[in-house]
This record gives C-alpha cells, structure tokens and sequence, in this order.
C-alpha cells in the first residue's frame, strides 16, 4: 500500500543545503579541534597558564 | 502614509514572514552574513597590531588571534545583518544580502551570529589572552548595540562615533601579542577612528537617496550635502597629522612619515575635490573617488607600518 509521507518534506534543493551546511559545520567543529590540539602542543603546560 | 513609510512596511513584513519551514540557506549565504570585505580589514588592521607589537608571538597563538578577531569580525556583521534586515531591504546596495532575500531567516541569522561571538571569545581567552577577549567581546557590543541598535537610526553622528568599533581591532592584535596595552595601537585606533567619518560620508554622499528612503539619518540626509562636503574636508584635514603621528612621536621610521604625509595630502586633495564638485555626474564621481582612494588611504598606511615595524624591525 502506498503511504503518503508524514510532516515536512524536504525538496531536493532543501536537502543539499542541508547536507552542504552540514558538511561546513562538521569541518568547523575539526578544524576547531586541531586548532587546540596544535596550541596545546606550542604552549606546552603553558596552556593552564591563562594571563589577562 | 508615504510611499517611503510603505516600504518600509512591506520589506519589514517581507522579512518577518521569512524563516517558516526548512531553511534553503548555502554555506555562500552565511559567509555573505560575515561581511567577508570588512573582515578582511579587520584581519589586515589586527595583523599589523599583532605584527609591530614588541618581543615574540609564537605564528601559532597570533594565527589564532587573527582567527578569533575575523570570526568575531563575522559575528558582529552577522548580527548587523539581522537587526538591520528591514532597512537592508529598502536600499539597493544593501537589498542583495542574504536576508532581504530571504535566503536566510532572522532567526537563523541571530543564532549564527550569537554562536559565533561566544566561539570567537572563548576561544581567543582560553588560547590567547583574557584581556584580548574581553576586548573583542567589547567591540562586538559595540558594534550591534551601540552602534547598529542605537545610533545608526538616531543620530547623524552614528559612524562617526561608531567608527571606534572597526578601529579596536589593531588594539585587540596588540594585546594578544604582548598581554597589555600602551600607546603605538592607541595611534592606530585614533588613525582608524578619524579615517572613518570621510570613508563613510564619501559613500552616503553617492547613495544619499538609499539612506533617505530608509529613514537612517546619514549626515547628508539629515544636514544635506553641503555640509557633508564641509565635514568630509575637515576631517581629512585632521586626518593628516593624526596619520602621521606614530613618526612624530617616534614610533615609526622616515619612510611611515613620508607615506602618511603624502597619502593625507593626496586624501585632502581627494576631499578638496569632493568641495569643489557640487553637481551632477562629476560630483558623483569625486566622491566615489574620495571613497575608493580612502581606502588606499588606509591600506597604505598600515601596509608601510607592517613592513617597518614587522620585518624591519624585527630583523633589527
């Protein structure tokens, strides 16, 4: 039996910039992690050291 | 009611009932949020405060702090874009941006932009330096608060006072560099802050139309042209020894000296120009120029700095 779907629907378009968001916050979310990663190795135990 | 009152009306409307299903957002229309041209301003202006600072910063925490002032940078024009959405709409220039197009809903753009300034923040204080932060955090407040929820629509004063927000980046570059503050990037500032006023009336001048019919008071709306020419003249008079000053007080090298003083006079010429013409197409075009060249204005001064203060004399 064919049943029609239910609640929002995305069109095509809607679905592409979906994933195209997606893929840019996920790249964010890495970069942001390397980015903490490459400081931690710079600062050393440093990195605690927070100066105003 | 008047035409101009309906318009507004309509593009507020317009923008209110944006946002109601799934969004059709690309990644293009959030960097467009950003304001990409002004933050690479920021990011330039910020570099030359990280660069001409004294002692050493490992490329790794000044990578960072760039980072962190461009995204804080985005931020403030991202909430920028939100709150002037129904202005944004009735103008040309401005008509094109993500959320008059309803490409982006406010809500959309508000979350964005509030995500993005507690990111640019956190993460310049946790990696960088709380005093920077806490600058940066200040400079986005200003900017949509201050300047964006307030002035812009209130006074005709509203960039001139406004302009502090884009002139704390070389402070916030300088800070994160060295952990304090002292006098070279309070130039710098005071150079940004000056310059502002001749850049943006150069431009309202050519779009006095646009501003009218979206009620924002603009010094040549509420003053007219005239007096707008007058102001333009005046502060790029003052412009001039205010560029010049990180020489004068010893900050700078011979070569600084010479680019500010020639640069001002080019850029009193340009305003001179801007007086002399009062009508029709020429003086539409000295403006134009005034505004194009401004901007060379800048990039001149701040581009010899880096290169003095920044290889120089770091090679010294």
């Amino acid at each position: 039996m064919d049943e029609k779907p239910k609640g929002i629907v995305l069109s095509e378009e809607q679905k592409r910039s979906r994933r195209a968001r997606s893929i840019a916050i996920a790249l964010a979310l890495g970069a942001l992690v390397v980015l903490f990663y490459v400081v931690t190795l710079v600062k050393g135990p440093a990195v605690l050291n927070r100066p105003l | 009611m008047s035409l101009v009152s309906e318009g507004a009306e309509f593009a507020g409307r317009r923008v209110a009932s944006a946002g109601y299903g799934p969004s059709i957002a690309s990644v293009g229309d959030y960097v467009a949020l950003m304001k990409p041209r002004v933050m690479s301003l920021v990011v330039f202006t910020a570099l030359v405060g990280v660069m001409i600072a004294p002692g050493h910063i490992h490329p790794v925490i000044g990578f960072t702090a760039l980072l962190c002032i461009a995204v804080g940078a985005g931020a403030a024009g991202a909430l920028n874009m939100w709150y002037d959405a129904d202005i944004d709409a009735v103008m040309r220039r401005t008509s094109n941006r993500p959320i008059p197009r309803g490409r982006i809903a406010p809500g959309e753009a508000l979350a964005f932009g509030i995500v993005l300034a507690a990111f640019a923040v956190g993460v310049l204080g946790l990696l960088v330096s709380w005093l920077a932060a806490a600058l940066l955090a200040f400079t986005i407040f200003f900017y949509v608060a201050v300047y964006t929820a307030w002035l812009k629509r209130s006074t005709p004063q509203n960039i001139v006072i406004g302009g502090a927000a884009g002139a704390f980046p070389p402070i916030i570059g300088w800070v994160a560099a060295t952990g304090g503050i002292s006098v070279e990037p309070c130039l710098l500032f005071l150079i940004i802050f000056f310059w502002t006023p001749p850049h943006f009336w150069a431009l309202s001048l050519v779009r006095v139309d646009d501003y009218a019919r979206a009620r924002v008071p603009m010094l040549p709306v509420v003053a007219g042209p005239e007096e707008t020419r007058r102001k333009i003249l005046l502060y790029s008079i003052g412009l001039v020894p205010i560029g010049a000053a990180p020489w004068l007080l010893g900050y700078a090298q011979i070569i600084y000296g010479v680019s500010a003083l020639l640069a001002g006079a080019l850029m009193v010429a340009f305003a001179w120009r801007v007086r002399r013409e009062r009508d029709g197409e020429r003086a539409e075009r000295a403006a134009h120029d005034l505004f194009a060249f401004s901007i060379l204005y800048l990039f001149v001064l701040f581009a010899v700095l880096l290169v003095e203060g920044g290889v120089i004399g770091h090679a010294v």
